[in-house]
């Protein structure tokens, strides 16, 4: 598949030639399985198998919930409790189900910020990037929307703030949250609504998931060294590379063995650390909870959608010239959209030529103090919108943009690389010292 | 090892307290050590009887526990009542109402305890989830993560916390309250000493009686807590040697590619 030059699948038996003339599964299996992995890929390229198992995890676990839950406003928060008290494993399966959520974004983060570090999103891998942000951006509406099923107070208020959101959008924003609610206010169409589209979404998250895996094997990976794969010839390219099949599967599996040991015991020993004691509360429309917080995973781009008031001088300014058709509501929703539409624009905002944080000197600190302001900014979320977290809010947002529309495509132009090994085959022998510590140049200080 | 363990879990514990009261007067939630807490906490049967007993003789004068089956009370890993004593229980405590007799009759374990009596009491099936005793510190979810959520702590605290001042507000009488959001509670003190006899002769003060119906709340909020923790401590024992094991053939399968002639 990927333009690396490897060995291909050919059927052998009589069997195996009159099933590959008439449906080549077995050699799509085969150029998946053995497909060419740059050799060099360190630890930070688990995530993806950790996801797909995030992934397989929700939608078993979720199959087997909705066996039992009922999505009606009276008797949803009923048929939650009664998967946790009398369904045999019920109380495993949800515990599971709701931690995975979290498992998935914590791995979609580390996954997300691996690729902004070593350049990922780059020529010619712009596809699997974008798909990349579009599956985020279905996590969140499927995260979203799940939260809201077992109709606890969270549950109720935050679909309530979060379909609000949409309310702020000039002209068409009350029809268009009244659509999306199914009726004037979060009520049982909304139940019903968010509890198909996060039956559905899930599936489309694994259909982009196949075009999102397609699209790197056909590029192939990146890797550590954001170094091409030598493709001149097959010699050349297995110097560079390894089989999938079974290195990076055996490696892949270690690190999923090691995130899962983690995450069993926070199912087994703290399942509702994560979650928030208001959602084991029935929703009441008339009593509003004290602080309506979204989930953890949230919470960053929360801050950004809370970070821009009034009183800030950009958001009057943009009032004022439009005559107050964008105020602060809809400042503050542009915004939360925009902090993710500037991260799927990468590919075009960063002009380096190099691909790999590893050879860039400046850009690496201004990318760690973009982990920080993303940390930062998570925090500002689960405080109250009140001095001083507004304040840091909104540097912490100002730096987000800053990131991606100022300093990327300023570095680019300024800095100048780090000299990159020639090749992969090159920095994974310098890495092992096999032929007597040639250390080139770019130790993996990773 | 378990020496080992015992130390980190005695400096996590530490450093939790530690924290608590960095936090200054902002919590009033006094931590109270239960017999559930940690990986390794599991109920105290005897505790949960007797949190049932004050339960049944005091709290579920208004207060309901709609969510929790009464044949729950005989499973394991819960109070464990033998299967008559259940029955006995049910008839003899609670009665509901039938559809099919058109009339009530005497509960059975296949019923449900019975909702709220009064509407301004909340149901207590989920209380001890569904409030926080502990937090931050500024928002940083370490307390939570050494000492938990604080569910049970938190009802020990409303039922100890009565400062014994009272006022008037549009006719509800209002009792000051140390735990309380705002200081101030519609409930009276539900609790006086010795209010409740113990078959085991277990002390019937205010505050143990507030330690075993907060004990009975948490198994009534979490039933299968102990079939969980042991679920969790199978799989990351498993998953633990997986790993192990999983690594080794990993640095055996690499290390021909790493110049390495063995692992």
């Amino acid at each position: 598949m990927s333009g690396i030059p490897h060995d291909h699948y050919e059927p052998k038996t009589k069997g195996e030639k009159w099933l590959h003339s008439r449906l080549p599964v077995l050699g799509l299996l085969y150029d998946t399985l053995f497909i060419p992995t740059p050799k060099n890929l360190n630890w930070w390229w688990i995530w993806g198998i950790v996801l797909a198992f995030c992934l397989a995890l929700q939608i078993v676990t979720g199959i087997v919930l909705v066996m039992h839950y009922t999505p009606h406003v009276d008797m949803a928060f009923a048929s939650v409790e009664h998967i946790m008290r009398d369904v045999r494993g019920g109380h495993m399966l949800r515990y599971l189900h709701a931690n995975g959520a979290s498992l998935f974004f914590f791995a979609v983060y580390i996954h997300i910020f691996r690729g902004l570090f070593y350049g990922s999103y780059k020529a010619p891998r712009e596809i699997t990037w974008i798909v990349g942000m579009i599956i985020y951006l279905l996590m969140m509406a499927t995260g979203f929307m799940g939260y809201v099923l077992p109709w606890g107070q969270m549950s109720f208020w935050g679909a309530t703030v979060i379909t609000g959101l949409f309310g702020a959008i000039p002209f068409i924003g009350e029809t268009l949250q009244t659509f999306l609610l199914g009726g004037p206010a979060v009520d049982n169409a909304t139940l019903n609504r968010f509890f198909s589209l996060h039956y559905l979404l899930p599936f489309v998250i694994a259909g982009l998931v196949i075009v999102h895996i397609w699209a790197f094997h056909s590029t192939g990976n990146n890797n550590p060294t954001g170094v091409p794969v030598r493709t001149g010839s097959k010699e050349e390219a297995e110097k560079d590379t390894l089989p999938f099949w079974p290195y990076f599967v055996i490696k892949d599996l270690v690190g999923l063995a090691i995130v899962l040991v983690v995450f069993f015991a926070v199912v087994g020993f703290m399942p509702n650390y994560l979650g928030h004691p208001d959602n084991y509360i029935e929703a009441n429309p008339l009593a509003t909870p004290a602080h309506i917080v979204p989930e953890w995973y949230f919470l960053p781009f929360y801050a950004i959608l809370r970070a821009f008031t009034g009183d800030v001088w950009i958001v009057m300014f943009l009032s004022w010239i439009t005559g107050g058709i964008i105020d602060a509501k809809f400042f503050g929703v542009l915004a939360m959209f925009g902090a993710i539409a500037v991260m799927a624009l990468t590919p075009w905002l960063d002009t380096s030529s190099v691909r790999s944080g590893r050879f860039r000197p400046m850009f690496k600190w201004w990318f760690y103090l973009l982990l920080i302001d993303f940390v930062v900014l998570m925090w500002c979320g689960a405080m109250p919108a009140e001095p001083p977290y507004s304040t840091i809010s909104l540097i912490g947002a100002t730096y987000w943009f800053a990131y991606f529309l100022v300093i990327l495509p300023l570095l680019g132009v300024i800095e100048k690389p780090l000299p990159q090994p020639a090749t992969i085959e090159d920095d994974f022998n310098a890495h092992y010292s096999k032929h007597g510590g040639t250390k080139t140049v770019g130790s993996p200080a990773e | 090892m378990i020496r080992k363990l015992t130390l980190s879990a005695l400096a996590a514990l530490a450093l939790g307290a530690g924290a608590a009261h960095a936090a200054g007067d902002e919590a009033h939630i006094h931590d109270v050590d239960f017999s559930f807490e940690g990986p390794f906490g599991a109920f105290d049967q005897m505790q949960l009887q007797r949190g049932l007993q004050v339960y049944t003789e005091v709290c579920s004068a208004c207060h309901g526990l709609r969510y929790v089956p009464i044949r729950t009370l005989g499973d394991e890993g819960g109070p464990g009542l033998p299967e008559d004593q259940v029955r006995a229980y049910a008839s003899q405590n609670f009665e509901t109402f039938d559809p099919e007799l058109d009339d009530t009759r005497p509960a059975t374990p296949a019923d449900h305890f019975p909702a709220s009596n009064l509407e301004n009491a909340p149901d207590l099936s989920l209380m001890a989830k569904a409030r926080a005793g502990f937090h931050g510190p500024y928002g940083l979810g370490i307390n939570q993560f050494f000492q938990g959520i604080g569910g049970p702590e938190y009802i020990v605290n409303i039922l100890t916390g009565y400062t014994g001042e009272t006022k008037e507000e549009a006719g509800t009488t209002y009792y000051g309250n140390k735990a309380f959001p705002g200081g101030w509670i519609a409930m009276a003190p539900p609790l006086s000493d010795d209010q409740v006899t113990f078959a085991d002769g277990h002390a019937a003060d205010v505050h143990h009686m507030a330690e075993d119906a907060a004990a009975f709340l948490m198994w009534a909020a979490e039933p299968h807590m102990m079939a969980r923790k042991h679920a969790g401590f199978v799989a990351v024992l498993f998953l633990a040697i997986l790993t192990v094991l999983l690594y080794l053939t990993n640095k055996r399968l690499w290390a021909p590619h790493k110049g390495k002639k063995h692992a």
